[in-house]
Parts: structure tokens; sequence; C-alpha cells
């Protein structure tokens, strides 16, 4: 079984509760960091700690800590990132929703780390129950003392915000999350300067993700060291899993970096193996915008070794044979998905998400999606694949922001992984009229008839 | 600081970015730009037209830069080494920038008043395709008066956002801006407001397409038929230079715009009482006829320079039938009941 230090003391009745949570150990973070550390201390034993935003980039969290600009003299913020949008990806709300304290204990011994007097979490606007939850929190967190002026009697004031968005995706980038959290339209900034020297009202700014912070108080409490021992390689700790699809089990989990993904899917702690027991057919490990493995490349690296459930295994060999951990949005399909029905789906997202601002995002994702409706609306053309790959090479890493990276990558690892069936829809448009047209006849049945010659 | 630019060096300032030391060298190196406007600040950055090459980051950080870089947002460091018009990366990335924005830029130079002095119309000469992939519907928008100056054509708008930042540096209480999203994004007032600020008409002048145009002008020529010279006149409006371009055709002022450098960026800008309501040649004192660079439309009817005699040689059958033409051209001519071809209207042949 899987070491817990997030997801430990969910099964605590009432632990939503500020009594339940103190009475559990919680806060003890925030005491042991305010009277028995400095704040570089404590960014000192999160850079031991190894690790990683857990947003879906996985930069070193101790490392963007320490980019912050403390010789300004302004004044700094902590902003954690609850806009959590990405398809497939639900775990932040989980955490949350029932375990509110953690994330406000998480808060302010990070702010205490940063010397942030001000910090905000910035909550996805579809979010509106969580947002109440976290509200009730922080008023309890207040009245007892762990918040506002003079905290624990040390000199340190925090004052902390639940702000909530409008619901636009982008406003999970960072930038883009920072103008919104300004009151202006959530559009992304051009880096440099990054946050940490010009983030919210022009302060030194670091923003993280909520699993990230609530991944600090075991990290002070335990050391950094012990933080370490976890996990396998860089990939330290643990890691919130969210699995939708056809698993026996779809749900949140909390797993120890480098778990394999055979035992995650199959076992029946986490996954439960296949609904329904159809072949597993693709599988989306790090929500919607990662780039899909096809079957063959699911449980095993390049090299034959077995992947594991961390940054550096599923991205084994770059997208060609790999993808990556993310934010851990974990998509299971069967043989009966269409891959191609799903691509569109994805495109069709980040078509509606796109800001507008950049000119390949904007206009590309539109025209993604299009030529995608056409191809699965069965008024494809044969030069439409090539069209999609042309396209989506024009987006990826032309952008101001990582969105059309996020709208590139689907299409290119399903083209590439999946072409053949990008050609059957083409080919055979009489065939897939019907809506759940491999739910009778899977791919796997109909192959032969793209293989025999190709388009 | 020491730039090179494909190949060429450049001493700079600290604080210049490549767009800038570019433009310091001229030239085919000078990256295209849209959206950048070195008079407004905070543009840039979101056309993408202007990517470059970071061959080599800077002496300290030779690495080079995994992505293209913005030339217009990135600063210069000492010894960087960039390539703009010598990387197929970067033309390639130029073509494909140029491709989108025509996606769902209609092609309607033809008519539109923007057309000899298009941005983009330039960019596709030299980075566009012949051809079109695109085959889906463009997105549509109707044409709206944004006051009793300007009309927004938002079917040609590339969301470059100049207008919204002469909104927000140069007037007071911006009424427009950015509605909704992604390719839906368009420029509008919020809500039916009438844009009448003493300098809402730079928006035009600052527009690289022609999706804001001066309804005093619209339609009444195309610009190079007209001949400009630059003018100038006591403005009393405060913040307004009074320096102006005025474009006549014969002895009438067709329209008054700002000065424009090399790179169609006015160099001050001036209140809509100079660009609207003076309009007569008394209103100004002409300094001369103003230049246009060489390859310029506008330059094809240059009447600064000297006009050798020009001489057609044609065979007389091409211009045979010409003469009938010229007839039926004075409308006048021709009766009610006469048909292009010379027959009777009702005639039974």
């Amino acid at each position: 079984m899987s070491k817990k230090i997030l997801l430990d003391q969910i099964n605590v009745p009432g632990i939503r509760t500020y009594e339940v949570y103190r009475k559990e150990g919680g806060y003890a973070s925030v005491e042991k960091a305010i009277k028995a550390m400095t704040p570089d201390e404590v960014v000192e034993e999160v850079k031991k700690s190894g690790l990683r935003g857990r947003g879906g980039a996985g930069f070193p969290a101790g490392m963007k800590w320490s980019f912050i600009d403390k010789k300004s003299g302004k004044p700094r913020h902590l902003v954690c990132n609850a806009d959590e949008s990405e398809p497939g990806t639900f775990k932040d709300r989980y955490l949350m929703e029932f375990l509110p304290h953690l994330l406000i204990e998480g808060m302010i011994t990070s702010s205490f780390a940063l010397g942030a007097n001000l910090s905000y979490i910035y909550i996805r606007g579809e979010y509106m129950w969580v947002y109440k939850i976290l509200e009730r929190a922080i008023a309890e967190a207040k009245a007892a003392g762990w918040l506002g002026k003079n905290i624990l009697g040390s000199g340190y004031d925090l004052e902390l915000h639940v702000h909530c968005g409008a619901g636009a995706y982008i406003c999970g980038e960072e930038t883009a999350l920072i103008e919104s959290l300004e009151g202006k339209r959530g559009n992304p900034r051009i880096k440099p300067p990054f946050p940490a020297v010009s983030g919210l009202w022009a302060n030194p700014t670091v923003v993280n993700n909520v699993e990230t912070i609530a991944s600090v108080p075991w990290i002070v409490n335990n050391s950094g060291d012990d933080y370490a021992k976890i996990g396998v390689g860089r990939s330290t700790g643990t890691k919130l899993i969210s699995a939708s699809g056809h698993v026996k089990n779809p749900g949140v989990y909390e797993i120890e970096l480098g778990l394999t993904v055979d035992e995650f899917m199959n076992s029946d702690e986490y996954l439960g193996g296949m609904y329904s027991d159809r072949p597993l057919k693709a599988l989306i490990p790090g929500g919607s915008s990662v780039p899909i493995l096809p079957a063959d490349l699911i449980y095993k690296t390049t090299n034959g070794e077995d992947r594991l459930m961390t940054y550096e295994s599923l991205s084994d060999g770059g997208f060609a044979t790999g993808s990556m951990l993310g934010s851990g949005g974990f998509i299971v399909y069967d043989d009966t998905a269409c891959i191609v029905r799903n691509t569109w789906n994805f495109s069709r997202f980040y078509h509606h998400e796109s800001c507008g601002q950049c000119t390949p995002c904007r206009e590309g994702t539109g025209w993604l999606e299009k030529v995608l409706w056409r191809i699965e609306n069965g008024q494809g053309r044969e030069e439409d694949i090539d069209l999609l790959w042309s396209i989506q090479s024009k987006i990826e890493g032309n952008t101001i922001c990582p969105l059309g990276d996020a709208a590139s990558w689907p299409v290119a690892a399903a083209i590439r992984h999946f072409r053949e069936e990008f050609e059957y829809h083409i080919r055979f448009p009489e065939k897939i009229k019907n809506r759940n047209h491999f739910v009778a006849e899977p791919f796997s049945q109909v192959k032969h008839l793209v293989t025999k010659q190709t388009v | 600081m020491k730039v090179t630019i494909d190949g060429q060096e450049i001493e700079v300032e600290a604080g210049t970015t490549i767009l800038q030391a570019a433009r310091k060298l001229g030239g085919e190196s000078v990256p295209p730009a849209m959206c950048y406007y070195s008079k407004l600040k905070g543009s840039g950055g979101k056309c993408r037209c202007c990517l470059v090459e970071v061959a080599k980051g800077s002496d300290a950080d030779p690495r080079p830069m995994p992505k293209l870089m913005a030339s217009c947002v990135t600063g210069c460091m000492d010894g960087m080494e960039i390539n703009s018009k010598n990387s197929d990366r970067v033309r390639e990335a130029r073509e494909s920038v140029t491709e989108f924005l025509l996606i769902n830029h209609p092609l309607d130079c033809p008519v539109c008043d923007q057309a000899g002095e298009c941005d983009l119309q330039n960019l596709s000469f030299e980075h566009g395709k012949s051809k079109t992939r695109f085959i889906e519907e463009k997105r549509t928008f109707e044409p709206e008066d944004i006051g009793p100056n300007i009309q927004l054509h938002m079917n040609r708008c590339i969301l470059c956002q100049r207008c919204v930042q002469v909104a927000d540096q140069l007037t007071d209480n911006r009424v427009h801006g950015v509605m909704d999203r992604g390719d839906h994004a368009n420029i509008s007032t919020c809500i039916s407001k009438a844009i009448d600020n003493e300098f809402s008409g730079n928006m035009i002048d600052v527009c690289p397409v022609g999706a804001l145009t001066d309804k005093t002008f619209r339609f009444k020529s195309r610009v190079w038929f007209d001949k400009p010279y630059n003018a100038h006149r006591e403005c009393k409006t405060p913040g307004c230079c009074g320096k102006t371009t005025i474009w006549m055709f014969g002895e009438e002022i067709q329209r008054v715009t700002g000065r424009k450098d090399e790179y169609h960026e006015v160099e001050e800008f001036i209140c809509n009482s100079c660009r609207f309501d003076h309009k007569q040649p008394s209103d100004w004192v002409i300094e001369g006829p103003r230049k246009f660079e060489k390859d310029s439309v506008i330059n094809q009817n240059n009447y600064t320079q000297k006009l050798e005699t020009v001489t057609i040689n044609t065979e007389e059958g091409i211009l045979k039938g010409r003469e009938g033409d010229r007839k039926k051209i004075s409308m006048s001519d021709i009766g009610y009941d006469e048909k292009i071809d010379g027959e009777k209207l009702n005639s039974d042949k």
C-alpha cells in the first residue's frame, strides 16, 4: 500500500472542521515554522524535498520559491492556483472539498517562507461550493488566530483571501491568473518578467498549485529529506491522480511516485482493471493536454522497462513513445472509444478556451477543431490528416502561453499513434455515421479495411 | 552591448529589444510587426509575426533559446546572436502566422480602404502563399458604426489590440475593447457606446489592416490616387502636435492623417479636430510633398520624382475594340434601351 501524506486523514469524520483538524494535529507545521524556523529554512526544506509543482509542469517548487525577488523591498504574495480546469483532472477539488484546512495550513506555512503578508487562493468559478467551504475554513482559522495580525505572537501578519474566477481555462496559466486576480481580462502576460520578479500588482509573486501547497505541511513537519525518500529519482513524494474513463474504480488516488502503471491500472487497490473487461486501447496519463499513449506503449518504456508513474518514465523518449505525468488526470479508453471523436472533443475545448490574444492559438485552434469535426462527421478529405499535422506543428511553441501546446499535442499524438483510425473515418464515411460506431464494431475489427491500402 | 543579427553586428543600449536593434540596423533583417507599435506602451508579443531565432543567448550564457522569441518583447543581451531572415525556422513561422491571419481575413483588398497601406497585405506579399488551405467558412461580423467618425469592419480585424491601447493611453474613459475569446474575440464598444473622444481618430492610424476606417474618407478614393503632403496648423487642442499628412485629390483634401515613419507608425498623435474637421486647403500650411518608401504602393503614383517618358509598344490587335468601349464608358451617350453590345434591348437578334 502506498504511503499517504495528503489524504491520510481523509476518512476522519468531521475533518473538514477546524476543531477536528486541529485535534488530529493540524496546523503543527505553522507552529513549527513560525516558532522554530526562519523563512529561509522552510524554503531550504522544500528544496531538499525535491517537491515538483503538481499543476502539470513539474518545476521544482523550492527553486521557484528561491527565485522570488527579496531585494526589491516590495510586498510579496503567494497565490494558490486552484483554477483546476484541465479536462480529466479533478484532484484539487477533492483535496479542497474534504481537507480545506490542509490547504490553508500549507498557505500559511508557505506564505511565511516567502515573506508574504497577503495571499490568495484563486479558485475556478465552477467550484462555487468549494469556494464556500474554503471561505468558512478561512474564517475558522482566522478566529483561532492562525491568520491576521501577529500570528502566534511572532509579529508575522497574513491575510488570506479566496477569489472566485469566472470559469476560464486560461486563468489556470499563472500570468493570466494574476491578470484575472487584478480584475482584468484573463490574458497571459508576456514572460519575462516572471511573476517571481513582477507578478500580482507588479510585486514578486509565487503561484503554486493546490496539491503543491498542501504538501508543504508534511515536509515542514517531517523534513525535506524524509519527503525525498518517498518516490523515485527526481520524482519525489506522492501524487494525487484523478482517474476516469473505462476503468472499474474511477476516482482520486494518492500514489507514491514510482508505482508501476500496470499496478495502478490493474490492482484492486487502485483502478481495478478495465470496466467490462474490454481490451485497453489508449491512455492519457496527465490530463487532456498531454499526448495519448496507445496500448502497446502504456506498460513498457522503449527500453523494455516497466513504465512508472513518474515524470521521467511517462515522458520516456519524448512524445514519439512517451507522454507526461502532467496534472495527473488519468483517462483510460477501451477499444470502443473513437480516438478521432475524442481528439475533436479536446480540440473543441481548446478552441473554446483560447484567449484569442496571439495569432497561432486564436486561429489555429479553431481551424484544428473545424477539420477534426469534418473528419468525425464523414466529410474528411484525404489531405486533411496532413493538414492537421501541419496546423498543430505551426501552433506548437509559437504561442504566448502553453495553451497552444496543450491544443497541439493531443492532435499530434492522436495522428502519430492512431493515423489509421483517421484514414478509416475519411475512407468510410458511411460507416462512421452512427455516433457509437466503434461500440458494436471496435476499430480492431475493421482495421484491415485501411491497412490493405493506405490513403 | 553588442548583438549580432543575421551576421551583422550592432551596438545597442541596455533595454533595447531585438526588434528595435533590427530596426536600427535596417534592411531585410527587420522582422515584420503587426501588433507592436513603438509609440504605445505594452504593445507587442501578440501577433507572433516578429518571431526570431536566438542562436546564442549572450556571452554569459551562450545557450540558444529553444523556442522562437517574439523580437518586439525580447530584450537584447550582450553577445546575443539572432537569426531573422537567415533562419528557415523563422521563415516558416512567419509563413505560418501569415496563413493563420489570412484564414479569417477576407481578401477584399479591391474594396478595402486600407489597400495600399495595409501591413497584412505587405506581410502576405513577403510571406504569404498563393493558395489557401482553409476551406471552412470564415467568421463574419456586421460592420459597426462605433462613433460619428469611425466604422469598424470586424471581419478584417486581426486582434492586434493597438486600438485598445490607443484608447487606454490617449483617451479618457475607454469605451471599447476585446469581447469574447478565441477566434470569437472581437473588438466592440460596451455596450453600443459611441467613441467620440478627441483622440479617438488615432485608432484608425494605428490599425494595421482595414478594420477601423475613417468615415469621412471611406470609398472616396484609392490612396494611390491621392497626393500626400506634409502640412501643419496651429492646433489648440492640448496634446495635439498639429503636424499631419494631408491627402489631396486635385484641390480637395480627401483625408488627414498623422505623419507615419518607415514602419508605418505615426510620429506624433493628432486630434480629431485636425483629422476630421479641417478639410480646406486654407486650414493648413502645406510644407511640401511627402516621400514614401520605394516599394510602397503609394509610391507608384510618385510625383516627387521626374517621370521618364514611357512608350508602350503594342500590337494593334490588342487595342482592337477599345474605341467602341471608350464611347460606351460615357453612359450619357447610350440610350436606355440600348444593350452594352450595341444591340437594341428589344432587338429580335
